[in-house]
């Protein structure tokens, strides 16, 4: 009788401890997915192989934290991986016309944010909804890539240096993208958890008519968020085109479906009004080194797929178990 | 028509009805005889809708009995309902408007072919026709619901009910959208229903056109049985004594304060075609101004024009003396006014963020540096101070808002006009869904803030809370004010008067 008790006890502080758990969740899988791949495999776990995990974990991760924005207030941006490849053309464009090199990098950051402008101002304006809306940019910008370089790439013969963006280290030691990637997560955060319109933009998430009834500026707060997110993903889209020291109009396709899934494991809710930036960057490094890993493990980029659409169904479903349990 | 008359069709007795903490139905009788009219009367909150919910299989009633044809029945959900043969008809249509008057008809029962996995359409539609016509109703059995008005939609939903052969027809206040001949040719339907037979239970607050079609009512209050009389032997104003009857309690709080003589809001001649129609009233410091009237009598339309959440086509606003345009919520919100709506939940708060942020909502712009950072430790004493002073109840400041209850979410939203500092307040139903003990929180905190000095308005469709609370009233009907009374010299009669009868 007493020991029933005692386990009866024990089983409810186990059960306490599990909401816990699944509030942890992301984090707790990220840890023991580089456990397990620390025993699975000699090459994981040193500096350098987690250098480079990051590296390759920073032009999604950046893409990752504009879209969170737009996710958070309900919304989706569709046109993520056109408008990155778009960018790069920009930058090229830009070079071939011999503009000097920070003029460059501006115009491809410039393009990707007004890309991010016109997502917003067909979402507001012309009250479109933001799939549609962003699924049309989407395809109407990478044929627009395609169009402006005539399907070929963009070299950059005459600037030696800008490869130096992507592929230059702090110390000899840390890739420079890493470098971005961090500073964009701070400022973002801080941005999301302490102004006035990161709170604005979960309020409009979680219910837009009491937001606007509260005298919030809905389609403000819109407009930026979509700018927002166009302006990282030409931030991105210039990291990678000088890792690939040239503007390529078909890359990043399915880049924006990647972003997303980072978004979604990292606990941000495609309902809006719920996530968070460090939660989106958990969930690109989730995506970051499942892919390392099993690359080092040896396993076929075919399975590779299979495992990342099982994490992020299975990060939802570990979402919605921890609603039912409340 | 009289061959009927004798029979009843129904009979609940006895019917109690619990919610938590609400008792919705005490005890309460009624029944039904074929081939007459029974309208069942009472304020909103009466519980006529419950006790149709009751018969309808919506509730399951924790006591009485319900007899249907002479035999108990056991009503345990609508489809059982259905399958006697009771069917009702919503204020708010049950129906597909992308999809034809036919398919509407009948969705879930539709006609199949010879090969059970395909539609007979053909055979569906001359059904469906055959109804309309014994209905006299002009239209296509293939027209899509969507380009019907009003009236024919409602229409489609009797047909729906002679479809299944309906026995009971409960119709919940069917005239409310309706034109003048729209109505003569419902009440022809419900005629030639009742010739045939069917008992029809009819809500409606319009007394006066009830003469019309009534056979016998049913007066309600809240949740108790009042009485059932013959329709034609009693007078208008016996009913309307019927109906609100009660003194009223002393659950209203006294006001130190009168109102000052300085108007600060002032509204000549607005409109809004089709909704507000010459709209003119004042509103002045530390008044409660109230506005009654029935549902859809346009309150809430005044209170969404002056807000900026609906435009106008034309009228002056005045607000503490200058005449002002109100573009948009954000103007409306700058110059001082506030609106806490009918539905808390859905537009009222932002139920998934905390108490602080919903607190905070409208005022972050005062609470933060010129970059837009916020200052946390303001906002946090600021919205910790409105909590004690509000006594909302909560565990902590960063509980979501849509854990809390209806009382305490309204406080919320009271908390977040206070610390805008807002001058005028439209409270849209200010308690709805607020059990007594708040509900006198509510009431009292109302009260404090007219004796700081701001000035209130309240929309209530509760007349009692409207005369306890109010200094003037004004009452509604069709877009218009169609009566303005100083709380003295209100009543519950004449306020119904006001709200219910033409001209």
């Amino acid at each position: 009788m007493l020991s029933n008790t005692k386990k009866l006890t024990v089983k409810k502080d186990f059960f306490l401890n599990k909401e816990l758990l699944m509030k942890l969740a992301p984090l707790i899988s990220l840890v023991l997915l580089m456990i397990f791949f620390s025993i699975g495999t000699p090459y994981f776990l040193n500096l350098s192989n987690l250098l480079t995990v990051a590296l390759q974990t920073a032009v999604i991760g950046i893409m990752a934290i504009g879209v969170t924005y737009v996710i958070i207030t309900a919304g989706i941006d569709l046109s993520l991986g056109s408008v990155m490849a778009f960018s790069g053309v920009a930058v090229g464009l830009a070079a071939s016309i011999g503009l000097p090199l920070w003029l460059c990098v501006l115009a491809g950051a410039l393009a990707g944010f007004l890309c991010g402008c016109l997502s917003g101002f067909l979402v507001t304006r012309a009250a479109i909804p933001p799939f549609i809306a962003t699924l049309g940019l989407m395809m109407s910008v990478r044929g627009i890539n395609l169009v402006l370089t005539d399907g070929r790439a963009l070299y950059f013969q005459d600037y030696p240096t800008f490869r130096v963006i992507a592929q230059g280290r702090l110390f000899d030691l840390i890739p420079y993208p890493v470098i971005y990637f961090a500073v964009i997560a701070l400022i973002s955060a801080y941005i999301l958890k302490r102004t006035v319109i990161g709170r604005y933009i979960y309020a409009v998430g979680s219910s837009e008519d009491a937001a606007h009834l509260s005298g919030i500026k809905v389609n403000q707060v819109k407009m930026f968020v979509y700018s927002f997110c166009g302006l990282l993903t030409g931030v991105a889209g210039v990291i990678l085109t000088s890792r690939l020291n040239s503007g390529q109009p078909t890359v990043g396709v399915g880049y924006e479906l990647e972003a997303i899934a980072a978004v979604i494991i990292g606990g941000t809710s495609l309902m809006g009004g719920i996530g968070t930036i460090g939660g989106t960057i958990i969930g690109a490094l989730i995506m970051g080194i499942l892919k390392n890993g099993l690359n080092l493990m040896g396993v076929s980029q075919f399975w590779q797929m299979v495992a990342m659409g099982i994490v992020v169904v299975a990060a939802v479903y570990l979402d919605t178990l921890r609603k039912k349990m409340k | 028509m009289g061959n009927f008359m004798d029979t009843t069709i129904l009979k609940m007795d006895n019917i109690t009805k619990r919610f938590p903490g609400v008792l919705a139905l005490d005890n309460v009788s009624f029944n039904l005889r074929r081939g007459e009219v029974h309208a069942l009367l009472g304020e909103n909150g009466a519980g006529k809708s419950t006790l149709m919910k009751v018969l309808s299989g919506v509730h399951i009633p924790n006591d009485g009995q319900i007899s249907f044809e002479g035999q108990l029945v056991k009503l345990t959900s609508p489809i059982s309902a259905q399958e006697k043969g009771i069917a009702i008809i919503h204020q708010e249509f049950n129906l597909f408007p992308e999809l034809s008057v036919a398919e509407n008809i009948f969705i879930g029962r539709e006609f199949r072919g010879s090969n059970q996995w395909l539609l007979d359409d053909v055979s569906q539609a001359d059904a469906a026709q055959a109804l309309l016509d014994k209905l006299n109703l002009k239209i296509s059995p293939h027209t899509l619901v969507e380009k019907l008005t009003v009236a024919q939609q409602q229409m489609v939903e009797i047909a729906k009910a002679l479809s299944v052969n309906a026995k009971i027809l409960i119709m919940d206040e069917p005239t409310a959208a309706l034109t003048e001949s729209e109505i003569k040719s419902l009440f022809k339907v419900t005629n030639m229903l009742k010739s045939q037979g069917v008992g029809i239970v009819y809500i409606s607050h319009r007394l006066e056109e009830l003469v019309q079609i009534a056979d016998r009512a049913t007066v309600m209050r809240d949740g108790c049985f009042i009485g059932t009389v013959d329709y034609a032997a009693t007078t208008i104003d016996e009913l309307i004594a019927m109906m609100v009857g009660r003194n009223l309690g002393d659950i209203f709080p006294k006001r130190g304060n009168k109102p000052s003589k300085e108007i600060v809001l002032d509204v000549k001649n607005l409109n809004r075609k089709g909704v507000l129609h010459d709209i003119n009233f004042n509103l002045r410091r530390g008044e409660i101004l109230g506005f009654s009237g029935l549902m859809g009598a346009g309150r809430t339309e005044v209170a969404r024009a002056l807000f900026g959440a609906d435009s106008i086509d034309s009228g002056e606003i005045s607000l503490f003396g200058k005449p002002v345009t109100i573009t948009n919520v954000h103007k409306a919100i700058e110059l001082g006014i506030g609106y806490l709506t009918e539905d808390r939940k859905k537009e009222g708060l932002a139920l998934g963020l905390s108490v602080n942020v919903n607190t905070m909502l409208s005022s972050y712009k005062q609470f933060s540096n010129k970059f837009g950072i916020i200052d946390e430790q303001a906002c946090f004493n600021t919205s910790n101070d409105l909590k004690e002073k509000l006594k909302i109840k909560t565990p902590d400041l960063d509980q979501l808002a849509g854990n809390l209850s209806g009382g305490n979410q309204q406080k919320i939203i009271i908390a977040k006009w206070i610390c805008k500092n807002t001058e005028i307040l439209i409270f849209d139903e200010p308690t709805r869904g607020i059990d007594v003990g708040a509900k006198l929180e509510i009431y009292e905190l109302i009260n404090k803030l007219t004796e700081q000095g701001k000035s209130i308005i309240v929309i209530s469709s509760e007349l009692p809370e409207i005369l306890g609370m109010c200094d003037r009233i004004l009452v509604m009907r069709g877009g218009r004010i169609t009566g303005e009374l100083e709380s003295e010299r209100a009543t519950q009669e004449n306020i119904m008067k006001y709200a219910t009868l033409e001209g």
